[in-house]
């Protein structure tokens, strides 16, 4: 009974995120925007309900499986993989190594940072 | 006579969802228990594993992509309430959040605009087509979120996801040890440096090494889809 209520409680969320994102027109997905509400409740809660944990849990702890589906779609891509596989290839292996250094180096700079700042203050 | 009558069969099963969701449940079944004899060597990671499986069978059985997500459909679905379900990880790293949120945000906000600029500039200068470059431009995206930023800003959704996937598996297999190369030793930045690069499976391999990890993974992963959502179309819109 657990997970079928928490998996309806994320259901409701994602239901309450597109509604939200389709009236107000705006740019973000529903699923992030009904992640975000299940977060402020969360915030307000104070804790996370179980029924909820547990269906998180289950649908995190096989990620990569639902990813699946939308891979195999590289099936009707060959075509277009094939012509440009050196620019595909090239750019996902080049950006990627950029924005991981990048971030890496932004968030240990600014923590390094802002926690120079506030032992300052105190 | 038998031909004929599995041909029937076959027929009759190529159009129930039935057969798509259960290849998909078998490959990955048999995929995972590859990768886990295997020590967990990255290459061979179950989901390029079962995705290698599906394509050979559906090219062999001559089944159409369509035809098999009638099936797929009901799995890929899952990947909405699992985007939702990240609230839940995220809440739990709350106290240490409070700390450092502050540079958190600045470091994904900067690291999105980052990596949307130069996947879109690195595949202009190498001559990828227009319709690539957008298809490109949410690639270190979660899948659901890259497929709807992909679609409003008029790339193809279907080969955004492939190239999200592949970003996914190339960050988790080479991040590590570049972050270790560059000397980042606190688990907290590792994190949030493979959640954004590298979305939910840089976030799978993070748990394998520390709770800690994991979480700032998630989180990063999370907090990135939010920005990207806001800046992926705003930055298509000034690159032209």
């Amino acid at each position: 009974m657990n997970f079928l209520n928490g998996i309806t409680v994320l259901l409701l969320y994602e239901l309450a995120g597109e509604v939200t994102t389709a009236f107000l027109q705006l740019p973000v997905p529903g699923p992030v925007m009904g992640m975000t509400f299940l977060f402020l409740t969360l915030l307000l809660r104070h804790k996370t309900p179980t029924s909820v944990g547990t269906a998180s849990s289950a649908l995190l702890g096989h990620f990569s499986l639902l990813f699946v589906p939308a891979g195999v779609g590289l099936i009707d891509h060959l075509d277009r993989v094939a012509n440009e596989w050196l620019p595909i290839g090239l750019t996902l292996m080049l950006s990627s190594t950029i924005a991981m250094v990048f971030t890496a180096a932004t968030m240990s700079a600014t923590t390094a940072l802002l926690s120079k700042r506030s032992a300052k203050n105190v | 006579m038998f031909n004929s009558d599995a041909t029937t069969i076959w027929v009759y099963l190529s159009a129930s969802p039935l057969t798509g969701i259960t290849i998909t449940l078998v490959a990955y079944g048999l995929a995972d228990r590859l990768y886990t004899r295997a020590d967990r060597n990255q290459l061979l990671n179950p989901l390029v594993v079962s995705v290698a499986l599906l394509i050979v069978f559906l090219m062999a059985t001559d089944t159409s992509y369509e035809a098999y997500f009638e099936g797929g459909q009901f799995v890929h679905f899952l990947l909405g309430p699992a985007t939702v379900a990240l609230a839940v990880p995220l809440y739990e790293q709350i106290s240490r959040l409070r700390k450092i949120w502050l540079s958190v945000s600045i470091s994904l906000a900067l690291g999105v605009t980052v990596s949307t600029v130069c996947s879109i500039a690195i595949a202009r200068l190498l001559g990828a087509s227009a319709q690539t470059q957008l298809s490109i431009a949410p690639k270190s995206v979660t899948t659901p979120v890259a497929m709807a930023i992909s679609k409003q800003i008029g790339g193809l959704p279907s080969l955004t996801a492939v190239l999200v996937v592949i970003t996914g598996i190339f960050g988790s297999i080479v991040g590590l040890r570049l972050l270790r190369l560059i000397g980042i030793r606190d688990d907290s930045v590792k994190g949030i440096a493979m959640g954004l690069t590298a979305h939910g499976l840089g976030t799978a391999s993070s748990l394998q090494v520390s709770a800690e990890m994991g979480a700032f993974s998630g989180l990063a992963m999370a907090l990135s889809a939010l920005f990207a959502s806001v800046l992926v179309p705003w930055i298509v819109g000034l690159l032209g």
